[in-house]
């Protein structure tokens, strides 16, 4: 008798944890919202990526063109890729002292590995990643930038 | 002539009329059964084409995705382009295969599928044979469907598809049992095997409610039964892609392989079909005792509406489960079948029987 019981009951079980099973599916199905699929070329205008999302080294300026880049290479000798290539200058301030600038940042997309070293190791903040991430071009040449921008300058005050 | 879509058999009568008066007999016969088979060509072409359109997309949004967008509006030609490449790709011969087993297995799989088509009542009239053993028939012709799928299997000289069709094997012929008990036991109901005597009989009320627990109970167990018989998911370890590659059609390609694909979608069919006519009334409306408004608005829709929409229904409930739950382990299915299906079907019978001896059912 007890056996015959524990068959019935292995049964309801059965079907039971079935139904739960359909109840989850079940619930995607009639809710389309949920859906996560993005359609990529058609949602371009209004496509965001997440706020994390590593697409290119870049450099912000602020309006009046200017950086937070000292030019102390630090990025330079963290990449490990050999994707960065900080060309210094020496610039002589109002005070007459000597002061180290850059001329020209050059960063190599094609090498990059977006690994973000040199953005976590910049002392300043003055590069961070870039959300745009559609690279294709027709001429590999165009994937070395120079990221700032010419005639920009440092900001007043930061450190360095 | 008056053609009406709520009666089919004015039709079929008046072309019989018009191709008598100017053949003989014989001439009629032989032009008749080509539009039927050519008929019934189209219709596992088109509707094949369409279901493999659908399970992509109702898998797709059962897994929060979108499925095919990309060719036509909501990639509705995507299945046909599909379809163009696989008539293109070239047919391959595995080395030391049976080479005539291997070319006559898709045959035997696609002919089963036409076979037990032809018995399927669309509407009124629209139903290519008739027997006065229609159930049987159609219970003894989809068994040997696995012939096919073990030739394939033998023949390919492929380990994967050799255990695949023997898996297969297995399967159908334990699920073969619950299937056509199942039947039995609205065989029992109907007190026929007649399938348009089925489908008249349900006139005032479909067998589902009409034989109530017993009914209810056989439904589940044939819909079981059915997806396993088919070598559906979560029945499909014939073709556990994961273990097998694809199981007994591994080595087939091309067109060959096309008629594999599609029969599984003309079995899914057929098992539906049976399951409409057998158990939720065939083409009849839904009528709900004395509600004479209610029963004369479902009456206004036509049979041939009524029976797809029932056909489809039943695969959506099919593909429901064939997307919720993981696959099988072979001996986790015949234990299924032995332990479980089997005995209830038993039980279900004598309770049918039982039934309906004290007229217990309405």
């Amino acid at each position: 008798m007890k056996a015959i019981w524990r068959y019935i009951k292995s049964i309801v079980q059965g079907v039971w944890t079935l139904i739960q099973g359909m109840q989850v599916t079940g619930h995607y199905f009639f809710r389309p919202k949920l859906i996560i699929t993005q359609q990529y070329p058609e949602n371009r205008d209004k496509l965001v990526m997440f706020d994390r999302f590593r697409g290119e080294v870049t450099m912000p300026h602020n309006e009046n063109n200017e950086h937070k880049c000292t030019g102390c290479g630090i990025c330079e000798i963290n990449c490990p890729n050999g994707s960065i290539e900080v060309i210094p200058i020496t610039i002589v301030g109002e005070d007459g002292k000597k002061k180290r600038a850059i001329d020209r940042h050059i960063y190599h997309l094609g090498m990059c590995s977006l690994c973000n070293l040199c953005v976590k190791n910049c002392p300043t903040g003055a590069i961070v990643m870039g959300q745009r991430f559609e690279h294709a071009i027709w001429d590999r040449s165009q994937l070395t930038k120079v990221l700032n921008k010419p005639g920009s300058k440092i900001m007043e005050g930061v450190k360095e | 002539m008056a053609l009406s879509i709520y009666d089919f058999t004015t039709l079929t009568d008046a072309i019989h009329e018009s191709l008598s008066r100017s053949m003989s007999p014989l001439a009629v016969q032989a032009i008749e059964w080509t539009i039927i088979g050519i008929a019934i060509l189209l219709f596992v072409a088109l509707f094949g084409l369409f279901l493999v359109y659908a399970e992509r997309k109702v898998c797709a949004f059962f897994q929060q995705r979108l499925g095919p967008m990309r060719v036509g509006k909501w990639g509705l030609l995507q299945t046909i382009a599909d379809f163009i490449k696989l008539l293109m790709k070239e047919l391959i011969l595995p080395k030391q295969a049976d080479k005539f087993l291997y070319n006559l297995a898709p045959f035997i799989v696609i002919i089963v599928s036409f076979l037990a088509i032809s018995v399927v009542p669309f509407a009124k009239g629209l139903q290519a044979l008739d027997f006065d053993i229609g159930i049987f028939f159609v219970t003894s012709v989809t068994s040997v469907g696995v012939i096919g799928v073990l030739l394939a299997g033998w023949s390919s000289n492929n380990k994967y598809s050799l255990i695949g069709a023997m898996r297969s094997g297995a399967q159908i012929v334990s699920y073969e049992l619950s299937v056509g008990l199942s039947m039995l036991t609205m065989v029992i109901l109907a007190g026929s095997l007649q399938i348009s005597e089925i489908v008249n009989a349900q006139s005032t009320g479909w067998f589902i409610f009409r034989g109530h627990i017993p009914a209810v109970i056989a439904f589940f167990i044939f819909v079981i039964a059915g997806t396993a018989e088919t070598n559906r998911g979560p029945f499909d370890l014939a073709e556990a892609e994961s273990e097998l590659t694809a199981g007994f059609h591994t080595e087939y390609s091309g067109i060959k392989f096309a008629f594999f694909f599609l029969a599984e979608y003309i079995n899914l069919f057929i098992v539906s079909a049976m399951a409409v006519t057998v158990f939720l009334g065939g083409w009849m409306p839904l009528h709900f005792g004395h509600f004479e408004g209610f029963n004369h608005i479902m009456d206004f829709i036509p049979p041939i509406v009524w029976f797809f929409g029932k056909i489809f229904l039943v695969i959506f409930l099919i593909m429901w489960f064939k997307w919720t739950f993981p696959r099988l382990r072979i001996d986790q299915i015949l234990a299924l079948e032995w332990k479980f299906l089997l005995p209830i079907n038993l039980f279900n019978i004598v309770l049918m029987t039982i039934i309906v001896i004290n007229g217990w059912h309405f």
